[in-house]
């Protein structure tokens, strides 16, 4: 909403400046967005006399004017107009200066070989009409104003205000300006309303059909004879230009005007146009009407509409037909003043993509009982300045209003607020806004004010009180440091240890969008539904994201092009497996591209592969608390890792819920995707699959207990079968007894000379130790015998002799 | 007697020569080998007389420790020579690089959200989540803005269905909804997360962080409403004072409600976070409305308390000065470098909340 200081004094008696203004404002809830300095461009302006005009060198339409702009030299400026002559005067605007209508600030420039010095401005080129043949004629009486800014006043700041949704009066000069009164900020002038004295009878019917869900409760109208619809005097142009509207004609800056001083919306029919009389009714599908946004729209069902016999002539409070639009041969005029209902204009107009300044503020709530305000305010100064003959006012209900009324106990105020005013105080500010109140009692019976849709009960009142009493008096209460429940829950811990373990292993972290494209999607879908989104903000972010990877994969191309090699990054977020609430997973996943110590001086650079992301994954549980002992891992991934290089984890045997992947990503992907790196490793840690133990890590912990008797190492090598997995030896081993058996380790795998084809070897060390005694040669020549059998037993490997 | 002596003169002597080890071990054996020469001399002792026994035995002695103790000082002066030389060969050029290592970090809005939950954790609140993707029903009606309310447009949803009753949360505020109904009164929760609005340019994207705050208790007015967004910007900030500017405002879900401004300055182009005299918009906050009490059956002639929601990555563009908020989503290696956060900077209340 755009007001100037000026036009609040129409309605606010006040000595305080423009600063306290802008402080007051925001202070009272109605938000000062932003302050422009429309004077100091306006200015620039200035009344100039064309002394001279010569043709242009090398163009034939234009003229080089030398131009008397009150100063000692003559400024030389090109221009167009064919109405440019010696004598002539006119307006001038400089380099430096901004032109209203374009928004283009003009620079010192050669037009065809020729310096123009600023340029001579047309009616349009100022907003003023829509005059944009020739430049600006003025009276010879502005002679002696040469050099002189033409904007006689100097404008007032325009200052733009953010009116928050439930404050429709304050779309209104006279709403901010009673908000103001009511804090102390000046007083609010009250006006003897002048009414229409007519003895003419309103001879347009107009009628509101009764039927379900009408949109129009009260339709107020009067009709205005033999106008002559001119251009708008100055006072009228200049007020509208202040906030930045542009004037058109008498009639339609009237009813702008008014809107923007009282925020009652009006509208004028060219009554001539209108066949026999008005009928104001619910649409039928299919009809079609042409508006004056010169579009043509279709209707549905049940949108409401101002119609005669031939049709539709506009959608009620929302915009009105070409048919009857008035124009500056218009002579007679039906003024329409009424009421719509919020719903039913914000149902027509989403349905039809229609935003116009009425439907903005009929959607909020229009002041029930402005309807003849708004017509006597407008009709008079119609009369006033087109002439013609003002009939009676007209008004048709279908229902009658009634002001809300609630019950106040003024005790609620302290206990929202946290401070204290006096009832006096209280009936003070409600009254200045516009409440009656009584006191019954304790309470206060308020009658709500018809231009307040937002009020309905006790609390909107208590906001109304601290609003205008200041936020500023309500005192700080410290918190108390105190915690009755624990910050955050199971989930949560492991959440931000899996976060910074990840991040501790040298990846960095990324946020992405919860939203993917498709396309990317599409690979790490798998079995899961697509999930589109409806209104996306591209293609590229059409798909809610199945998988972190097609977008840790986009970044991570970015950011190859970029000229990085070797990356790591990873997102601890959601991936989604419905369009339900809560059919979403949270996951860690994490991806890796190129070598390690590439161009090293010292360590052999190597690609990085499948078991860097294993130890990755796998020292993350460990570190969050999961024991390694009873993972069990496997070769069954999605088909978007490697099929060969990859591994499905489970926390234990029982494998009821998959704990990670991870593993090369496939190269089909990276062909597609046209990646270029000499690898890319990645994983994905399922945290709601995760189980949350119980106890804590603290309570899991057994007794500490250490063996002090020596231990052996003992080395083995098994020739197995090349598809028998290193954990299932591994598992051999452990097994066999577990109090003496206490570290497995592979340090080597062989295939090739000396081995049979179809098979590999795999060296094994073994770490003896008894909790007991020390072991003699006899019992660990045992149990090596125990260990090779039962290898041998249960994998089918061969001891390597 | 002379005897020894003379022994003693001659291997001093000979000891004072450069000599290599071999040479020493050479003198060594000779001396005190099985038949060397002071070995042999000890063995003399049972055949002296009775009365010179004990001198010679003490003067024997004597000499022994003397060339013994010299033997052992050549040796190892020699020893030392030739480590020094091996460790002198040994040198490296120290000023090579290490060997590489990967360092990794914590997103700035990570990093943020830890910092909020650590402060107000302090204050006895805990952490809620709910879901990204909403019913229409938790997400405005539920919060006092039903259908045809003006206040939806303010929010630009991204809708999974064309019926629009699924969508992806505008805000964190349905998790108020979805604690008050699991639960029972009193409320002390926040709830930071992922919100979305289809909306991008320089200053909006279309997806970003926020954190809901829910206090609900008896008696519970705007002054600790006022009080406890006091309390969490200081700390945020880490600044002694700040000024802070409660105006009203309007939010369908609470009632009063205000939006929150704080001081600043700016100073070489750095915004500085405190006094000046400028005002930053920051959060929204107010008394939660009776109508969404009613909605999640809480009575509201009981209980009564406030709600906020602070935009995260606004925090953490000015804490952290970071300029453009699409870069936090952009991935650049670059920026998650520059502005992330070592992972073991965890904030915590004891350590303060950043180094």
């Amino acid at each position: 909403m755009k007001i100037t200081f000026d036009w609040l004094r129409d309605h606010l008696k006040t000595n305080l400046k423009e600063k306290n203004l802008l402080e007051q404002l925001t202070n009272i809830g109605l938000e000062v967005e932003s302050v422009q300095n429309l004077s100091s461009a306006n200015e620039m302006f200035k009344i100039a006399k064309i002394i001279k005009t010569e043709k242009h060198p090398n163009a034939d339409r234009l003229k080089v004017c030398n131009v008397n702009i009150g100063e000692k030299e003559l400024k030389k400026v090109v221009c167009g107009a064919a109405n440019a002559k010696e004598g002539l005067i006119t307006i001038y605007a400089p380099p430096g200066a901004v032109i209203p209508k374009t928004k283009t600030k003009l620079v010192e420039a050669k037009i065809r070989g020729v310096t123009s010095y600023g340029m001579l401005c047309s009616e349009s080129e100022l907003n003023l009409s829509d005059e944009s043949d020739g430049i600006i004629e003025l009276s010879s009486k502005y002679k002696k104003n040469i050099g002189k800014s033409y904007f006689s006043k100097s404008l007032s700041n325009l200052i733009d205000l953010s009116i928050t949704p439930n404050r429709p009066d304050c779309l209104g000069l006279r709403g901010i300006a009673r908000d103001l009164a009511a804090s102390g900020f000046g007083k609010l002038i009250n006006f003897k309303e002048n009414k229409i004295k007519s003895n003419i009878k309103q001879t347009l019917k107009i009628k509101i059909s009764k039927e379900k869900n009408q949109g129009c409760d009260v339709f107020g109208s009067c009709l205005i004879k033999n106008v002559k619809n001119v251009e708008s005097p100055q006072w009228l142009k200049d007020k509208l230009i202040s906030i930045g509207q542009k004037p058109i004609s008498a009639i339609v800056d009237i009813t702008n005007y008014v809107m923007l001083d009282i925020n009652r919306p009006l509208h004028a029919y060219d009554a001539d146009k209108i066949d026999k009389g008005i009928i104001v009714r619910n649409s039928k599908k299919g009809e079609e009407f042409t508006a004056l946004d010169n579009k043509n729209y279709k209707l549905e069902n049940g949108m409401c509409v101002i119609s005669d016999n031939k049709g539709v002539l506009g959608l009620g409070g929302i915009i009105g037909g070409t048919r009857s639009g008035t124009e500056f041969d218009t002579k007679n005029i039906l003024l329409e003043s009424a009421y719509f209902k919020p719903e039913s204009i914000r149902t027509t107009a989403k349905k039809l993509s229609l935003d116009t300044d009425a439907k903005f503020r009929f959607e909020r709530g229009i002041d029930p009982l402005s309807i003849e305000d708004g017509l006597n305010k407008a009709a008079l100064l119609i009369k006033e300045i087109c002439g013609g003959e003002i009939s009676k006012i007209d008004i048709q209900k279908v229902k009658i209003y009634k002001n809300k009324t609630i019950t106040f106990d003024p005790d609620l105020f302290e206990k929202i607020s946290g401070f204290k005013i006096s009832n006096k105080e209280m009936i003070k500010i409600l009254e200045n806004l516009g409440f009656k109140s009584k006191k019954k009692k304790k309470y206060l019976e308020l009658v709500v004010p018809s231009w307040r849709p937002d009020i309905s009960q006790e609390v909107d009142i208590v906001e109304e009180l601290v609003r205008i009493s200041g936020y500023d008096k309500i005192k700080i209460i410290d918190p108390i440091k105190e915690r009755k429940k624990s910050t955050l829950n199971k989930s949560q811990k492991l959440f931000h240890f899996l976060q910074r373990s990840v991040a501790s292993k040298g990846y960095l972290e990324a946020i992405t969008w919860s939203f993917t494209d498709s396309n990317y999607n599409d690979y790490f879908k798998g079995s899961n539904k697509e999930i589109k989104i409806v209104n996306p903000i591209s293609s590229e972010l059409n798909v809610l994201r199945s998988s972190i990877f097609s977008n840790l994969m986009m970044y991570m191309n970015k950011n190859l092009d970029r000229g990085f090699k070797d990356l790591s990054i990873f997102e601890i977020g959601p991936t989604f497996t419905g369009s339900n609430p809560g059919e979403q997973n949270t996951v860690v996943c994490g991806l890796s591209s190129g070598k390690k110590s590439r161009l090293s001086w010292i360590e052999k650079e190597r690609n990085i592969d499948v078991f860097d992301v294993k130890r990755d994954v796998i020292q993350t549980l460990i570190e969050a608390g999961y024991d390694s002992g009873k993972f069990f891992i496997d070769s069954v991934t999605p088909s978007y890792y490697h099929p060969g290089k990859s591994g499905r984890l489970f926390l234990n045997q029982g494998r009821e819920q998959v704990a990670a992947y991870f593993g090369e990503i496939h190269p089909n992907i990276i062909k597609n995707v046209d990646i270029k790196t000499e690898t890319l490793v990645g994983f994905e840690i399922f945290l709601d699959n995760l189980k949350l133990p119980k106890k804590t890590l603290n309570d899991q912990k057994t007794k500490f207990y250490v063996s002090d008797y020596q231990k052996s190492e003992r080395d083995f090598a098994f020739v197995v079968d090349k598809n028998i997995n290193a954990q299932d030896l591994i598992n051999a081993v452990s097994s066999v007894d577990k109090s003496l058996v206490s570290n497995v380790k592979v340090f080597d795998v062989y295939e090739g000379d000396n081995i049979p084809e179809n098979q590999k070897s795999i060296a094994i060390s073994v770490t003896i130790q008894s909790f007991e005694k020390t072991l003699k040669d006899n019992d660990l020549e045992k149990i090596n015998n125990l260990i090779i059998k039962t290898v041998e037993n249960k994998t089918g490997a061969k001891i390597r002799s | 007697m002379s005897d020894l002596k003379k022994l003693k003169e001659e291997f001093l002597s000979k000891l004072n020569n450069k000599l290599n080890l071999s040479e020493i071990n050479q003198i060594k054996s000779d001396l005190f080998g099985k038949n060397g020469l002071v070995s042999s001399q000890f063995k003399k002792i049972g055949t002296i007389a009775e009365s010179e026994r004990k001198k010679f035995a003490s003067n024997l002695n004597i000499i022994k420790d003397e060339l013994q103790n010299l033997i052992n000082l050549k040796i190892n002066e020699i020893e030392n020579a030739e480590i020094n030389e091996k460790l002198q060969k040994e040198k490296v050029d120290i000023t090579l690089p290490e060997r590489p290592f990967l360092r990794g970090k914590i997103h700035p809005v990570s990093q943020t959200i830890d910092e909020i939950s650590s402060i107000f954790s302090e204050i006895g609140f805990s952490v809620e989540e709910g879901p990204d993707v909403e019913n229409e029903y938790n997400n405005f009606t539920a919060l006092n803005t039903p259908d045809n309310h003006p206040a939806r447009d303010m929010h630009d949803t991204f809708y999974l269905d064309e019926k629009k009753e699924k969508l992806l949360r505008t805000h964190t505020s349905p998790v108020q909804i979805r604690t008050m109904l699991k639960d029972k009164p009193p409320f002390k929760i926040i709830a930071p997360g992922r919100t979305y609005r289809s909306d991008s340019d320089q200053t909006h994207s279309p997806m970003f962080h926020q954190v809901e705050g829910l206090h609900i208790d008896k008696n519970i007015n705007m002054g600790h409403l006022k009080g406890c967004l006091n309390y969490f910007i200081k700390e945020f900030f880490e600044v002694e004072k700040i000024r802070m500017r409660f105006r009203p405002s309007h939010f369908p879900f609470t009632e009063p409600s205000a939006e929150v401004d704080i001081g600043y300055e700016v100073q070489d182009g750095k915004i500085i976070i405190g006094e000046g005299d400028q005002w930053l918009e920051i959060l929204g906050c107010g008394m939660v409305h009776p109508n969404v009490l009613k909605n999640v059956k809480v009575d509201p002639t009981k209980f009564q308390g406030y709600a906020f929601g602070i935009g995260i990555d606004r925090l953490a563009m000015l804490k952290y000065g970071i300029n453009d908020l699409r870069s936090f989503f952009d991935c650049d290696y670059r920026w998650l470098n520059h502005f992330g956060f070592d992972p073991l900077d965890v904030p915590t209340n004891y350590r303060g909340l950043s180094r």
